[in-house]
């Protein structure tokens, strides 16, 4: 029955205040439904690579190479399919396609339109699960007929082509039969870059565009007859194709790959939804420790009238599980709502559909995140209750009771253990939960500086002589019972948080700016053979185009490093170079194949790192030849200057020393390479060209384009400037989930700060009346509210806009890699928006207040 | 039912010691009535804090109805509180955000007894019958006062400390409030000790002791 005492009270001490605590719900609420939007969205996302993992790759297993298939490659793949491979690893007779993907120049030549798409020269039976449907219907099963090709939608659009149109794609003329509709694992974003094409296999080698140095990927789709052996074949046959320069991967690998891809998206979108929560806590503990305060009588008499501290904290801690019970149950519902706008957000970006579907855990994560936040952050302002002595109903002076409380010390370790843990949680990870919450501590430790050193400023440097309305406003930043800090912090953090996002955005897309910078280049032909390079030089020329060359790169591999030759071995064994003969090669760097060039000369994009650049070409071919290397690939090839390479082109080998090192800007659009040669080494060895140059009418680019495709079909083209624009939309797109995220810990500050003026509304109120009563007017009264919040404003924004400025500099610096510049109009702005937000919701807030008569305030009283 | 010995309070006041008591020792019989007088600062609402268990005295015990309050942690002390001692403040010390009879309830609510009858009764007793849902805010300060001697008698206490009951009413509704004192008090059997400044209610009690300077300087019986 006692038990009933607390529930009562708990009921009753809400009565006067409960507008007040339903704005405090309202901090809660943004963040819970961030959490169960981005949550549920992860769910439905696994959910969808679950049911569609199989129809995305369109097989049990794929083997891929970026060359032909070798004999050993062919071998295995035959055994998989073979008639009489019943007893087999595959368990049965399979099947398999070869997908041959390769980009190329296609051109509409009625409409003169041409475009830089992905080719895919398609055996029969692809894909295995899934399909890839077509309007009008049925095309993809006549395309094996041969001379049709099965376009993008888009590209249509671009091309200006319709159906039935001539498509010419190197040598060959094929008819657009159809345009693709769905296909399997097909990303927006990435066809916005370059839509794909197919064609049957039996068409290819018409075209012509396969030639020495193409780059194409060959991909064996294989039905195995029985696809549960897929994971098993997978890891007995990897480390055999390993040396054939071939991969295999099962659909488990993909489905497992895939999610946890969307996994880390999902968990990032995440963590900046629990900042949004974790804002509303602080919100909601600033707001329950003015509450207590306003209670502290009412506490002392309970005490005198018999209830001891564990009841009377028990009752206000209803209450807060309470607050955060209704918060999140509001949140969840609100969240349950927005889920189906994250997908609409990064439908481009994602290669699967979703189906939005309200996930249960996602739900009862939300509740419990909200409650859990609720009751941790209100702990410490919780805990002073037990301290409340009773002989305050004699004495209002009087202090709390005396001796430490180690319980304020267990309730903020663990408040930050929980943060921790909570971050863990949704990242995924405890090490990313651990720098999430010291980066977080971080920020909310300057902003909580920064408002206190207002305060302290203020008080100590008082402008004195400033009109009286401004100078009573700024005052009201110190009055007791302010909620400075709280307000400084939750606007503050959502601010910063929107406001670095933005300059990483900016700077990212301003390093990638080729159309605004009128020196680079802007289109790019490449896959250029040494003897089409006179005529395309020519063909730009005449094109009016002043500076043209063209960049030669040369495919090679590292046959030795030192003295060791480089052998390919499974990623298990070490990939230090071993005391024995043989070098290990799993690492990325030893193994792949590098397109490189020779100069005489550093360019733009590049600066000397270490060592000394050469003069003149070699003049003694008996020589090591010299090279330079780009300084993080010297240092995962463990080499230095001085060091011999031995390089492998086309089976020739070239000996080599480091003769120096050197930093590459690679966001500039210009031909960087890992390794540039001397001059007069590597002139006859077989190789192609790239050619970069500047036009700046796009409707010329597209001409020329055109003009090179007819002439030379194997050269592709790029357009950077449309490649630009492509990048900032999907930067774009990215930046929107993110900041649509982002919004929430915003909105939480716009609530916070509501919550906020309405906790020291009693004391505005009484304000507002003695200044009428002594003769100001609505104008003053309005002023001195004014002077509170711009402060307020400037401060909030003024912190977010420094820090963000800070973290962007420091992202670009250690993370991007990139130069660093301040958009000083974009952060004005965000200033201006952060400011105006404060200035009007605190005074919007405040209007009611202006109403009230002096009399009913004292009659009241 | 209450006995003090050596009691002492010594605070720190802007960093310097404040003796504000020094060496009290009295008892009370069950059923008493005793005035606490004095001049402003005599420390008349110090004693009564310490005689009713709501502080710590620097020095000294104290004895409520056989339980030496002095050595008793404070949740002992809110316990002994509510099973024994009922309390009457000068500004009335309502919870604002209950009501009339659910200020009443409360002292029984936390003993776990039923209590909406016996509220009920208490405030018809105290004249305001009409007024159990009326808020403190909704009730003048004599109202209020009444709802707090209510609430004060609700748990039958052995003993009731009223620190200036009256201090904050007029005349008038001053002196209503002390009838309506007595009258509980002479029906419960309760022991009372007021504090007061004013010689009139003092005069009603049996036995008066005035303080000066945190020291008695007086103890006398009426006659």
């Amino acid at each position: 029955m006692s038990d009933q005492f607390v529930w009562r009270m708990a009921w009753r001490e809400t009565r006067g205040s409960r507008r007040r605590l339903v704005l405090l719900t309202a901090a809660i609420t943004a963040g819970v439904a961030a959490l169960v939007a981005v949550n549920s969205f992860a769910a439905n996302l696994r959910s969808a690579v679950e049911d569609q993992a199989l129809a995305l790759f369109g097989a049990d297993l794929t083997v891929s190479s970026r060359a032909p298939f070798t004999p050993v490659t062919r071998a295995l793949l035959d055994s998989l399919v073979a008639p009489d491979s019943a007893g087999g690893l595959g368990g049965g007779p399979g099947q398999v396609s070869v997908v041959v993907s390769f980009n190329g120049m296609a051109y509409v030549p009625r409409t003169d339109g041409v475009r830089l798409v992905q080719v895919a020269a398609v055996e029969s039976g692809y894909p295995y699960y899934g399909e890839i449907l077509t309007e009008p219907t049925g095309a993809w099963a006549e395309l094996q007929q041969g001379g049709k090709v099965l376009v993008d939608p888009g590209l249509l659009t671009t091309l200006g082509g319709v159906l039935g149109d001539t498509l010419a794609l190197g040598q060959s003329r094929f008819v657009i039969a159809a345009a693709v509709t769905s296909q399997p694992g097909n990303v927006a974003a990435a066809s916005a870059f370059t839509s794909r094409i197919y064609i049957a296999a039996r068409d290819l080698e018409a075209t012509g565009l396969l030639q020495f140095g193409s780059r194409a990927e060959y991909e064996a789709f294989v039905k195995l007859a029985q696809p549960a052996r897929a994971t098993e074949i997978a890891k007995l046959y990897r480390p055999v194709l390993r040396p054939e320069r071939a991969g295999i991967r099962s659909v488990e690998q993909n489905r497992s790959d895939l999610t946890e891809a969307l996994t880390q998206l999902s968990n990032y979108l995440g963590l900046v939804a629990l900042i949004a929560l974790l804002l509303g806590g602080m919100g909601v503990a600033s707001a329950v420790h003015v509450f207590i305060r306003q209670k502290l009588d009412s506490i002392a008499v309970l005490r005198v009238l018999g209830a001891g501290t564990g009841r009377l904290f028990t009752v206000y801690l209803i209450q807060a599980i309470g607050l955060g019970a209704v918060g999140s149950l509001i949140g969840a519902t609100l969240g349950a709502a927005l889920q189906r706008v994250l997908p609409l957000v990064l439908a481009d970006l994602l290669p699967v559909d979703v189906t939005v579907a309200l996930d249960p855990g996602a739900v009862l994560l939300g509740l419990g995140l909200g409650i859990w936040v609720s009751v941790m952050f209100t702990l410490m302002p919780l805990l002073a209750i037990r301290r409340v002595s009773p002989l305050r109903t004699l004495r209002r002076n009087v202090e709390q009771l005396p001796g430490r409380d180690p319980a304020r010390i267990v309730a903020a370790i663990a408040l930050v253990v929980s943060v921790a843990g909570l971050a863990a949680v949704q990242a995924g990870r405890l090490r990313d939960g651990i720098a999430f919450t010291i980066a977080l501590g971080v920020v909310v430790v300057i902003l909580w500086l920064a408002s206190l050193a207002l305060i302290r400023g203020l008080r100590r440097w008082f402008p004195s002589r400033w009109p009286y309305v401004w100078r009573q406003g700024l005052a009201n930043l110190y009055r007791p019972g302010n909620q400075t800090v709280t307000v400084v912090l939750s606007l503050g953090f959502g601010a910063f948080l929107l406001s670095t996002l933005y300059l990483v955005q900016s700077n990212l897309l301003r390093d990638l700016n080729v159309a605004g910078v009128s020196a680079r280049p802007n289109l790019a032909f490449l896959d250029i053979q040494p003897d089409q390079r006179d005529g395309v030089l020519q063909q730009l020329r005449e094109a009016g185009i002043d500076r043209v060359e063209a960049v030669p790169m040369i495919p090679m591999r590292i046959a030795s490093i030192k003295g060791k030759p480089v052998v390919i071995r499974p990623p298990s064994e070490t990939d230090s170079l071993s005391a024995d003969s043989a070098a290990v090669a799993t690492g990325w760097a030893m193994r792949r194949e590098y397109r490189s060039s020779y100069r005489d000369s550093l360019v733009d994009s590049e600066e000397l790192v270490a060592g000394t650049w050469w003069e003149g070409p070699m003049t003694d071919p008996a020589q090591p030849v010299d090279v330079s290397l780009e300084v993080d690939i010297a240092t995962e090839l463990h080499v230095t200057i001085g060091d011999e390479i031995v390089w492998d082109v086309q089976g020739i080998k070239i000996p080599s020393r480091v003769a120096n090192t050197r930093k590459v800007d690679w966001a500039r659009f210009e031909p960087n390479f890992f390794a540039v040669f001397r001059g007069g080494a590597l002139e006859e060895a077989p190789g192609f060209m790239v050619s970069l140059v500047r036009v700046e009418d796009p409707a010329q680019r597209g001409r020329l384009q055109r003009t090179v495709a007819e002439q030379y079909p194997n050269v592709t083209s790029i357009d950077l400037g449309s490649l630009q624009q492509l990048l900032e939309k999907i930067l774009g797109r990215v930046a929107l989930a993110i900041r649509f995220m982002a919004g929430f810990s915003l909105a939480t500050g716009a609530v916070v700060l509501v919550g906020a003026i309405a906790t020291t509304r009693f004391q505005r109120v009484r304000e507002a009346v003695l200044l009428k009563t002594l003769g100001a007017v609505r104008r003053q009264v309005l002023r001195v509210f004014l002077a509170e919040y711009l402060a307020l404003g400037l401060l909030s924004a003024g912190m977010a806009v420094g820090l963000s400025t800070a973290a962007g500099w420091g992202l670009a610096k250690f993370i991007f890699e990139t130069d660093f510049a301040v958009p000083f109009p974009a952060l004005g702005a965000i200033l201006l928006v952060i400011l105006a937000l404060t200035v009007g919701i605190g005074l919007f807030s405040s209007l009611d207040i202006l109403r009230r008569t002096p009399l009913e305030v004292l009659r009241n009283e | 039912m209450l006995r003090c010995e050596g009691l002492a309070q010594t605070y720190l006041s802007g960093g310097r010691p404040l003796t504000v008591l020094k060496d009290i020792t009295f008892s009370l019989e069950g059923g008493g009535f005793l005035a606490i007088v004095g001049p402003s600062g005599s420390g008349k609402t110090t004693l009564l804090g310490l005689l009713a268990g709501l502080d710590t005295p620097s020095a000294g015990e104290v004895w409520i109805d056989g339980d030496e309050v002095t050595t008793m942690t404070e949740d002992q002390r809110a316990r002994m509180r509510s099973a024994k001692v009922g309390f009457v403040f000068q500004s009335f010390q309502l919870i604002p955000t209950l009501t009339a009879r659910e200020n009443v309830q409360v002292p029984l609510e936390l003993r776990g007894e039923p209590s909406e009858a016996r509220a009920a009764e208490l405030l018809a007793r105290v004249g305001l019958g009409d007024r159990l849902d009326h808020y403190p805010a909704q009730l003048s300060g004599g109202e209020q006062q009444r709802v707090a001697l209510a609430r004060a008698f609700s748990i039958r206490p052995k003993i009731l400390f009223a620190d200036e009951p009256t201090g904050n009413l007029d005349a008038r509704t001053g002196s209503t409030i002390i009838e309506l004192m007595l009258e509980l008090n002479r029906a419960e059997g309760t022991t009372l000790v007021l504090v007061t400044h004013d010689s009139d209610i003092a005069s009603l009690a049996r036995r008066t002791i005035r303080l000066s300077d945190g020291q008695v300087v007086e103890d006398r019986a009426a006659a």
